[in-house]
């Protein structure tokens, strides 16, 4: 181990958090489930197994450095999103779908 | 069909099997549960919460099996809960206080490296019973064998002091080692009925991997001890067994037969 897993003092503070997902099944994405505070990140996977998935919820665990995911600030809201509130000419709605096209 | 196809001393050997078994799952889950809220953190509160989970598991199992075998009839719950402390047959390993952290990964390092090669063994046992708890369990235990690997690398490896003190750690435990592969009367039965394995024989297995762990987590195996702990098999207990089990069993027996 290249970095000392507990400090002398550790405390809550002295783990990092890492953020979780878990995959419910195979075809399906990894999604969001919550955070933990673990030393590395085999433990982290770990807790997150323990913590996450303990009723069976996911064949699938993928654990980030919260600090590693880089989010857009809410202040930013309106300039990110609003812009594409009128914009109806993107949603495939003006197609006409013959009738015996199936699975679309 | 039980009671017409086993032979009556076959029946009592795989119950006593499942008893002293199921022993040891059911005092090391009571001792894992004493770690909720104690835990260094909230997410090893759950992990240690599971393992002890997974255990009471294998217990609840062996424990009633032993009653069926036995011809007493007796229900899990009477036998984990209304027999006193000569009648238990778990080793002293799991029986002993809690300490630190770094003693608990040490105890579970050992134990769940026992299990890992005794459930493997018994996944063959001419028991069912058995047979379908060891399927069961040698997933659970190599998680649990996996989960003390971690820490004991970690501590082993981490600041000066986590070494010394995982150090100690491993030095306390170690007189408990040998009784969980000392061949007591029972297993040696059980072993020639084909319902058990001889503990002896899960030796060389379960000791390899903790030397590798140990010699990774840069610490080093305690010299032989000076002394061995020995006579859990036939019910004579150290210590903090009386105090655990006044803890695990008063609320059955102040309230005898309650459900809910």
């Amino acid at each position: 181990m290249s970095t000392p897993a507990v400090k002398g003092d550790s405390t809550e503070r002295s783990w990092p958090l890492w953020e979780v997902f878990v995959r419910g099944k195979r075809g399906l994405s990894h999604v969001h489930v919550g955070s933990l505070h673990a030393p590395d990140a085999e433990m982290a996977l770990r807790n997150g197994r323990d913590i996450y998935t303990r009723r069976q919820e996911g064949v699938s665990l993928w654990v980030v450095r919260s600090t590693d995911i880089t989010a857009n600030s809410p202040d930013e809201r309106d300039s990110f999103f609003d812009p594409a509130a009128d914009k109806v000419y993107r949603h495939p709605t003006f197609y006409d779908v013959p009738e015996d096209v199936e699975y679309l | 069909m039980r009671e017409n196809a086993i032979d009556t001393t076959e029946a009592t050997v795989a119950a006593a099997y499942c008893l002293q078994l199921g022993d040891d799952a059911l005092i090391y889950a009571q001792r894992l549960g004493e770690w909720i809220t104690r835990a260094p953190q909230i997410e090893e509160d759950m992990a240690l919460g599971n393992i002890g989970l997974d255990l009471l598991g294998q217990a609840r199992v062996l424990l009633t099996r032993a009653g069926e075998l036995d011809g007493t009839g007796r229900s899990e719950d009477e036998l984990a809960y209304l027999r006193d402390e000569r009648q238990f047959h778990n080793v002293h390993l799991v029986e002993q206080e809690r300490r630190d952290f770094g003693f608990e990964m040490a105890r579970m390092l050992w134990f769940a490296s026992y299990q890992c090669e005794l459930y493997a063994g018994l996944v063959t046992s001419s028991d069912e019973t058995i047979a379908g708890v060891a399927v069961k369990a040698v997933k659970e235990v190599d998680y649990h064998r996996d989960h003390a690997r971690q820490w004991v690398l970690r501590l082993g490896d981490g600041t000066a002091t986590s070494h010394v003190r995982m150090q100690e750690a491993l030095e306390r435990v170690a007189p408990y080692v040998s009784e969980l592969f000392k061949d007591d009367v029972v297993s040696v039965a059980a072993a020639q009925a084909g319902v058990g394995t001889l503990p002896s024989s899960l030796w060389d297995k379960a000791f390899g991997h903790v030397s590798l762990v140990v010699d990774r987590a840069t610490l080093a195996l305690p010299a032989d001890p000076t002394w061995h702990s020995r006579g859990g098999r036939e019910g004579v207990h150290s210590r903090p067994m009386g105090h655990l089990l006044a803890e695990m069993q008063h609320i059955g027996r102040s309230h005898p037969g309650a459900s809910w």
